[in-house]
């Protein structure tokens, strides 16, 4: 019963995005955009030891799971704030129906934008060391932050008043990459922000990514960067699941 | 012999220092419209929303087809259908995927499904936009489909919070017939309205809520009875006429600021034209002539001594 009202959520959340595709076009060029203006335009600007593109590239990828938010904390808003969500709770249709739908549909929404930048990436001259199974850590890590990115996003969808304001709320999530080492090194920045940025969760998680894609995996930075997306998951798992209870 | 469906009793709920309903009893007859009436505020949404298991309630008990909504939410859920007062509908799907979706959601056995979905377009007359997203439809075909898609599964408890707030008058009438029908079907419906047209049309009885409390209770008729009866009221142009009106019409109500005087009637013809009369022999004139049955608004001021008008956005 559970599972096949999840699956009819899921459903409803792709139909949703073939609808209205401007939301996952955002998701998916934004970073690619990005991508271009850093690699093309401020790239020689900074010298990172390695090729820009190589640098670069791990930290796109966290900003690309990041772009996609916005459009999930509105949907989930929309629904809170529509009524639909009463909708579904008075016909007995399960929180963990809804929000999963939200859910994973985001994930695999991750999960294209980041084909579509890593594909633009090898264009550009990425060349990754990695082998088959640090690949498959690379997708791991990515699930596991689009995951966790996604459950905290859909609490702050289901806990903010308006739209609007479920769209402002995302934005701190968009910005977050660019105070981490996702661009340049954190040990490049100014007092104050480095040690922001040293410490904030996306800079060990791009850490490992980047050490995968070298094929010199960091241990502590991936035990660290895992322990961070469990904590936001749960977080966000947690938060979501006592608002959708208490809000009508 | 009647049963009850909806039973409450001592309702109590408060959100943080803000009580928003103070002891509510209430009882609907099955097969019957029950209407909430009130103006905004006055709690009618809590109370829709205490009754149809989605918030719980501080105090007081609550049975719904005789389960206990707080701790049988799940039967009471089997059982009702609630359209609230945002039209819930999936703006980017289509009138019939909308449909789909209750269908999938286990409302109907699947095989049933494409029947009850053309069915329920072709009541609401939705059929022609049955293609079309939701967000392409008017306020009216909102609301309709919204209260098709409560429909699926053909819920014998309906809850309809203010159903017609916002549409135009048509569209109210359009969505009155369909009540009406369901109950000929032998649906109880449970309605909050803040038009008290509405509930005057459509309840059997109605309960006024004023500040999470109810002030009155009773058929339409019953609360009509409870303030002064069917009057004449007439506008005079000046203050001096006035004065002269209310001394030939010694037991009528003057009200100096709209220079009105309501003088009690049956409204039948002859007494109609012995007032004109008595009028005509005292060479005054009438600006205005209004036989006023009383209404509902009458009866709100009456019990809470406010009109609806001015809380009603």
């Amino acid at each position: 019963m559970s599972t096949s009202h999840a699956m009819v959520m899921l459903r409803r959340n792709f139909t949703h995005i073939t609808r209205n595709p401007t939301s996952v076009f955002n998701a998916v060029l934004m970073p690619i955009v990005i991508m271009l203006m850093f690699v093309y335009m401020f790239g020689d600007a900074f010298s990172v030891g390695v090729d820009y593109i190589d640098y670069a590239t791990p930290g796109l990828m966290l900003l690309a799971v990041c772009y996609g938010l916005g459009a999930t904390a509105t949907a989930v808003n929309s629904d809170m704030t529509k009524g639909i969500i009463n909708r579904f709770k008075v016909m007995h249709v399960s929180r963990g129906a809804v929000l999963t739908g939200h859910v994973v549909a985001t994930v695999l929404t991750n999960l294209v934008a980041i084909a579509a930048l890593i594909a633009v990436a090898f264009l550009l001259g990425f060349d990754p060391s990695a082998s088959l199974l640090d690949w498959l850590g690379v997708l791991g890590i990515i699930v596991l932050l689009g995951f966790a990115a996604a459950w905290l996003t859909v609490a702050l969808g289901l806990a903010a008043k308006s739209v609007e304001t479920a769209g402002l709320a995302a934005v701190p999530l968009v910005m977050l990459p660019f105070f981490s080492s996702a661009i340049v090194p954190a040990d490049k920045m100014g007092p104050g922000l480095r040690e922001f940025a040293e410490y904030q969760p996306f800079t060990p998680i791009i850490e490992t990514l980047r050490g995968l894609l070298n094929s010199t995996p960091s241990t502590t930075d991936t035990i660290i960067a895992v322990a961070w997306c469990t904590a936001i998951a749960l977080v966000g798992y947690l938060w979501a699941r006592a608002t959708f209870n208490k809000r009508a | 012999m009647t049963t009850s469906v909806i039973e409450v009793s001592g309702l109590r709920k408060a959100f943080g220092d803000r009580v928003v309903l103070d002891g509510v009893d209430l009882r609907v007859e099955a097969g019957t419209i029950f209407s909430l009436l009130g103006p905004n505020g006055a709690g009618k949404t809590t109370t829709v929303n205490v009754l149809t298991t989605l918030v719980r309630a501080d105090g007081g008990s609550v049975r719904v087809a005789g389960h206990d909504v707080a701790t049988e939410a799940r039967a009471v859920r089997s059982v009702i259908g609630v359209t609230g007062q945002f039209a819930a509908v999936d703006e980017l799907l289509t009138g019939r995927e909308n449909l789909q979706l209750m269908v999938d959601l286990g409302r109907v056995p699947a095989r049933d499904g494409k029947r009850v979905v053309a069915e329920l377009l072709e009541r609401f007359e939705l059929t022609e936009s049955a293609g079309k997203p939701a967000s392409t439809y008017s306020g009216g075909m909102r609301r309709k489909l919204d209260l098709a898609m409560t429909l699926v599964g053909n819920p014998r408890i309906i809850f309809l919070d203010e159903p017609t707030t916002g549409l135009d008058p048509r569209s109210r009438r359009t969505m009155w017939s369909i009540i009406r029908d369901l109950v000929a079907d032998g649906v109880s419906v449970f309605l909050t309205t803040q038009y008290l047209e509405e509930a005057d049309q459509l309840a059997h009885r109605v309960a006024v809520l004023d500040q999470g409390r109810l002030v009155a209770q009773g058929t339409p008729d019953e609360l009509k009875r409870q303030i002064p009866g069917t009057h004449v009221r007439l506008r005079l142009a000046t203050a001096a006429d006035l004065d002269a009106a209310g001394r030939i019409f010694p037991d009528a109500a003057r009200d100096e600021e709209a220079l009105t005087v309501r003088v009690p009637s049956d409204g039948g013809t002859a007494s109609l034209r012995a007032l004109l009369d008595r009028l005509d022999e005292y060479h005054l004139r009438a600006e205005e002539f209004s036989v006023h049955t009383p209404d509902l608004d009458d009866v709100f001021l009456a019990l809470t001594g406010r009109t609806t008008e001015v809380t009603a956005k």
